[in-house]
């Protein structure tokens, strides 16, 4: 394995965090700040407990995946996008560097980047309420292969998109509208039962509702059922991944 | 592993066919020796940078294979792309980075450990060294082609892919990208170069492929392949202007110029005996009188041109 591959692009793109950090980290952070300050501490004084836990602190989950989701999958859209329209992607295809490496690389720093902006959230949120970890592992487990996932997902759409244009359609209008929609400021019960059977043909609810089981042990559906979706996504993701270095689409002729 | 120990790059009937059609590559063969500086000529589209592309891995061949210090390309992809530098035709840099810090990424993605030591010779070697904080952008268009040859050597290769190194670049500039090359050359670096400058393949070149629409038309020697195709002129200015070429002159591949003061004769300089002689005893013979002669050698440019022509 090219260690030293891996660890170039790694840097690479994690440098390219720091320049930008205004937009990498503030930006993300000052928004959920706002959603703390307008749902949490506005909206929340005047609902109710859900299953026994504040709304502020109820957010916090959905919070927390909604940047994850939409950093991940914009942060690796970008990175490999990036060498591909300023055509230094040359350098890649023409390295000693299988596949593996350049997917560990570039998926492994947007993963750790929205790591590192999913904790930045986390700590912020214990400004304004009273954060609880139930299990620290599966809340991990979540954090970090919800990361992979949609990084991996970023990935594919970086490779895909013709245009800086096309980078944004998916996280603007698919994994915004359906983390929204997944539960991430409600629970499906406070739906009407017609609403709540469509939900669950949300895949994103299964990331809400597992990660938000391992702080509060409260879910919409069976953590178990969560814990396989994720890792049926991070399957598929992978597959196209590989098919994608496979058949060299959009990258090598 | 191939058995003759002076081929480094071994080209088997190389073809490069897409989904579309066309041909970018057809059976292409072509043997690169250790330490040569081998040029390949010719125009716009004839297939140079798919030739070099397809050897970096950048291309998949549809057919033929490849072998880079007796590895194959696309099998032991790791072996030969350790040895291969490449500097592209277009100045593709990430504007933001600095020159350092890219040429170690280059470096690392080459499987290398970092080794600033290095870094800071090659940067010193291609007089960017002054630069060497400076973020990409804000470099000169000649100053980016360096930061790139920079890169490509960076991880210490055995072979350097020089893609239209001196296109868009002015005089001097070229004539410092030709020191540059040769500088290498002398230590060990096996270059392939492209181009469509006649002058920089003549200027450069051990060796001079010549490739059109995606054939090799001709590799020789630079040396050899301007002796053997090598065309001369001899221009006679005669004092008085003829109106024909008389009779006496026919057995010699002559033309008059419009204005009928000169007459031109081809001949192969390559000739034991050209026929100056006899010419020159012709014309006295025929009583035309001579006030000047001059003789023109065919250019490599001139004989490029009738390759590309005579393949079309």
């Amino acid at each position: 394995m090219n260690i030293h591959a891996i660890s170039s692009i790694y840097r690479f793109e994690m440098n390219r965090m720091w320049r930008t950090m205004g937009q990498s980290i503030v930006s993300p952070v000052i928004s959920t700040s706002l959603y703390f300050i307008v749902f949490g501490a506005a909206i929340g004084r005047q609902m109710g407990e859900i299953d026994g836990i504040s709304y502020g602190a109820f957010l916090v989950p959905g919070l927390v995946m909604l940047s994850l989701l939409t950093q991940s999958v914009s942060n690796a859209a970008f990175g490999i996008y990036f060498p591909k329209f300023t055509g230094t992607i040359y350098e890649i295809l023409s390295a000693p560097v299988s596949a593996l490496e350049i997917v560990i690389g570039y998926v492994g720093a947007a993963a750790t980047k929205s790591l590192i902006l999913g904790v930045i959230i986390m700590l912020t949120a214990t400004l304004f309420v009273d954060l609880k970890i139930a299990h620290p592992f599966w809340m991990l487990f979540f954090l970090v292969l919800t990361a992979t996932t949609f990084s991996l997902l970023g990935f594919i759409i970086g490779i895909w998109a013709d245009g800086f244009d096309q980078l944004q359609i998916v996280p603007l209008l698919i994994i915004t509208p359906l983390t929204f929609l997944g539960g991430s400021f409600y629970s499906i019960k406070m739906l009407p039962e017609f609403w709540q059977t469509v939900t669950l043909a949300n895949p994103v609810l299964y990331l809400v509702s597992g990660f938000r089981w391992s702080f509060y042990e409260i879910s919409d559906v069976s953590p178990g059922i969560s814990i396989a979706m994720i890792l049926v996504f991070l399957s598929l993701c992978a597959g196209i991944v590989y098919w994608i270095f496979k058949t060299g689409y959009r990258i090598k002729s | 592993m191939n058995n003759n120990a002076d081929i480094l790059i071994d080209i088997k009937n190389i073809t490069k066919k897409y989904d579309n059609g066309f041909t970018a590559l057809d059976d292409v063969s072509l043997q690169i020796k250790k330490g040569e500086i081998i040029a390949l000529l010719g125009p716009n589209g004839a297939g140079k940078t798919t030739l070099i592309s397809t050897i970096c891995g950048i291309i998949t061949p549809t057919s033929g294979s490849i072998s880079v210090g007796g590895f194959d390309t696309l099998k032991d992809y790791r072996d030969t792309r350790k040895m291969i530098g490449l500097v592209p035709q277009e100045l593709t840099t990430d504007a933001f980075e600095t020159v350092f810090d890219t040429v170690s990424f280059t470096r690392g993605l080459f499987g290398k450990p970092r080794d600033n030591s290095i870094i800071e010779k090659i940067l010193k070697d291609l007089s960017l060294w002054d630069k060497k904080d400076n973020k990409l952008r804000e470099l000169s268009g000649g100053m980016k082609r360096r930061v790139l040859i920079a890169k490509a050597l960076s991880h210490e290769p055995d072979i350097l892919f020089l893609d239209e190194p001196t296109a868009g670049v002015d005089v001097e500039l070229r004539k410092d990208m030709w020191n540059v090359m040769r500088a290498l050359s002398k230590t060990g670096v096996t270059i392939i170069l492209t181009t469509h400058y006649i002058e920089e393949a003549e200027e450069m070149a051990d060796r001079i492929g010549v490739i059109s629409k995606g054939r090799i038309l001709l590799v020789e020697q630079t040396s050899e392949l301007m002796r053997k195709l090598g065309h001369k002129e001899m221009i006679v200015e005669i004092s008085e202007p003829l109106d024909t070429l008389p009779a006496s002159l026919q057995a010699f591949d002559l033309t008059l110029s419009d204005d009928r003061k000169f007459i031109t004769y081809s001949y192969n300089a390559n000739q034991e005996h050209p026929g100056i002689t006899r010419l020159l005893k012709a014309l006295i013979d025929a009583d035309i009188r001579t006030t000047d002669i001059s003789t023109k050698q065919s250019s490599l440019e001139d004989i490029f041109v009738n390759l590309v022509r005579d393949a079309a």
